[in-house]
């Protein structure tokens, strides 16, 4: 058997059998976070680094499909389930706007545009109370005791994100994504409607986002607009997460998420126990300087610059031993 | 009808401040292009300067201008020679990273804030904080127009020398055209390290021109990073004239917003203008001054 399939064949054993074997709720979670995450970072890798449209503003997708699942319950009487099948849908009709205002600008004034709209979102969810309920928030009844749904269902979801994308990056549309991130004026001149295919993007992009953003409001019950279109806490997270991992790679994204929830719970809970209190206060300063960190040292991400990783390490053993 | 006036005289008041935030981050956007997602922050750190200043040396928030403005300036230069420069020489798939960069020092700026501060909030009280001057019914509260004053000069001053110093002068060529500029003998490097500092010290004036008539905590530079790209996005990008005549516009119709909608919209009414002009009227007030 080639080395490849071995290794594919035990990951996804891993995965699978990740909660039957370890039982521990608090576990769980994380990697159902993680996981969460993983979505969220491929999607944005999918705008932002194939297609280069670095969107400052994803908390838009993820609060309204998180928001088009808590308004089933609220206003239909409906499950917030229902959310899982129409939150990717409204996000995409969400994005359609959002392209057309943003596509507009390019480079940096695109990533602004995003920016402003993920405010503009978060202040109208705060504000128009009859519908959102505002500040309050929309909590729900977990549907299910257990993780363990919550866990395949994430998943699944994940998987599909990923081998999307994966498939897309492989048809014609990937290389008109990346034809547009290297010289957009170029690839209009090929022929390729550059417009169309941002959009494109975008929309796909919208669509796994919605879909995370409806799974965490099934998942934590809980939702109100400082959490769901807080800018630095899904907009910047999503970017933390690309660019960690490593923008412009299919598994940089999923690499990212795990690393940043982990680093993100290492510091909550102040190195489990072990270090001082304050630490825990501290994930945020941790957060900016792994940024600084990444893009001066590593700017193509953990995966991108795997190669260079490795020799580092390599040389560093050696020298030691 | 004087409720009317009144809403925008305050809204002009502070739009002055807004015009001085909006001019730092154009500069930095013509001689960079790129746009500084840690300037609210940096204003910030000003903020906290003035308060350290003001609550354990007793000193006037208006004195603390000559220690905050040095200081960002040094702030400024430091972050642009060592963190944002260096990138030009990294490959890197995104062409956004020194966008990124500025987001991260924005993160560690704020944080090293909460840490040092608590996230409690923080004012600087004087004996004149809360006076006003009645005009008829219209009342102009002093603190502010001090503030309007303030930012008049500064940014005469700052006028003065982009027009007429040599310093000035590269820098504006460089802003044009930075391979012609380097070509003609000037240091492009050089420039956007000082522009930088001279963006984060007017940014600073604002701070502590807004210290008496406001409050503070680590928080507050998000919200004024968004306010200072509105403007610059209204006024047309790397407009000098365009950041001034943005932040009055942005000023008063915040003012407007919160008097006649709500105050709960008020910060609304910045990115509604903001989308607008994206629509109808993209490249901002610079296409209708061409200045």
């Amino acid at each position: 058997m080639q080395k490849k399939t071995i290794f594919w064949g035990v990951l996804a054993v891993v995965a699978l059998a990740f909660p039957l074997v370890i039982r521990s709720p608090y576990y769980q979670h994380l990697v159902i976070i993680s996981l969460m995450w993983v979505i969220i970072g491929s999607s944005w890798n999918l705008l932002a680094g194939y297609t280069g449209q670095v969107s400052f503003g994803h908390a838009i997708f993820f609060g309204v499909g998180a928001y088009t699942a808590g308004l089933f319950p609220i206003h239909l009487g409906l499950s917030a389930w229902w959310g899982m099948l129409t939150g990717g849908i409204v996000s995409m009709l969400v994005a359609l706007f959002v392209g057309w205002v943003c596509f507009r600008l390019r480079g940096p004034y695109f990533a602004l545009a995003t920016l402003a709209g993920g405010e503009i979102v978060r202040l109208i969810a705060t504000n128009w109370e009859s519908l959102t309920e505002g500040m309050v928030g929309i909590l729900i009844i977990q549907t299910f005791k257990s993780k363990l749904p919550y866990y395949y269902i994430v998943l699944v979801l994940a998987v599909a994100c990923i081998l999307v994308i994966e498939r897309i990056m492989k048809s014609k549309w990937g290389y008109y994504f990346v034809s547009i991130r290297e010289d957009q004026d170029a690839a209009e001149s090929m022929g390729i409607n550059t417009t169309l295919y941002k959009n494109i993007s975008l929309l796909v992009s919208a669509f796994f986002t919605g879909m995370a953003g409806a799974f965490y409001m099934n998942y934590m019950a809980f939702i109100d607009p400082e959490v769901v279109f807080s800018l630095h806490f899904i907009s910047i997270m999503a970017i933390l997460v690309g660019i960690v991992g490593g923008v412009a790679t299919i598994w940089g994204p999923a690499v990212g998420a795990f690393i940043m929830v982990g680093l993100q719970e290492t510091f909550r809970s102040s190195f489990f126990g072990l270090a001082p209190k304050w630490i825990s206060q501290a994930h945020a300063l941790a957060f900016g300087l792994l940024v600084i960190f990444v893009i001066m040292y590593l700017p193509n991400g953990i995966v991108g610059d795997w190669a260079t990783i490795k020799r580092l390490v390599f040389r560093t053993r050696r020298t030691a031993g | 009808m004087d409720v009317f006036i009144q809403t925008i005289v305050s809204g002009i008041l502070i739009g002055g401040i807004y015009s001085m935030i909006g001019i730092g981050m154009t500069l930095i956007m013509g001689v960079m292009g790129i746009i500084n997602l840690a300037h609210g922050q940096l204003m910030m750190v000003a903020m906290y300067i003035t308060f350290v200043m003001a609550h354990f040396f007793h000193v006037d928030p208006y004195l603390s201008l000559l220690v905050a403005m040095p200081a960002l300036f040094l702030l400024g230069a430091f972050i642009q020679k060592t963190l944002l420069n260096p990138l030009i020489k990294v490959e890197s798939i995104l062409p956004e990273n020194q966008v990124l960069m500025t987001v991260g020092i924005g993160m560690v700026l704020t944080e090293i804030a909460r840490f040092i501060f608590s996230s409690d909030y923080k004012t600087v009280k004087t004996s004149y904080s809360s006076s006003a001057i009645f005009i008829g019914k219209i009342s102009f509260n002093v603190p502010m127009c001090i503030a309007f004053g303030f930012a008049l000069f500064f940014t005469a001053l700052l006028f003065w020398f982009l027009l007429k110093t040599d310093l000035g002068r590269s820098i504006r060529a460089t802003a044009q055209d930075s391979e012609a500029a380097t070509l003609m003998g000037i240091n492009s490097s050089r420039i956007t390290v000082i522009t930088f500092g001279i963006g984060s010290a007017l940014v600073a004036a604002a701070g502590v021109l807004l210290m008496p008539i406001f409050y503070l905590f680590p928080d507050i530079g998000g919200a004024f990073t968004l306010k200072a790209f509105v403007i610059t996005i209204l006024g047309g990008l790397g407009s000098t004239v365009g950041a001034i005549v943005g932040g009055i516009v942005l000023g008063v119709a915040e003012s407007l917003g919160a008097t006649y909608i709500g105050m709960g919209y008020k910060e609304m009414v910045g990115f509604v203008i903001f989308v607008l002009v994206l629509i109808f009227l993209p490249g901002g007030l610079k296409r209708l001054t061409k200045i």
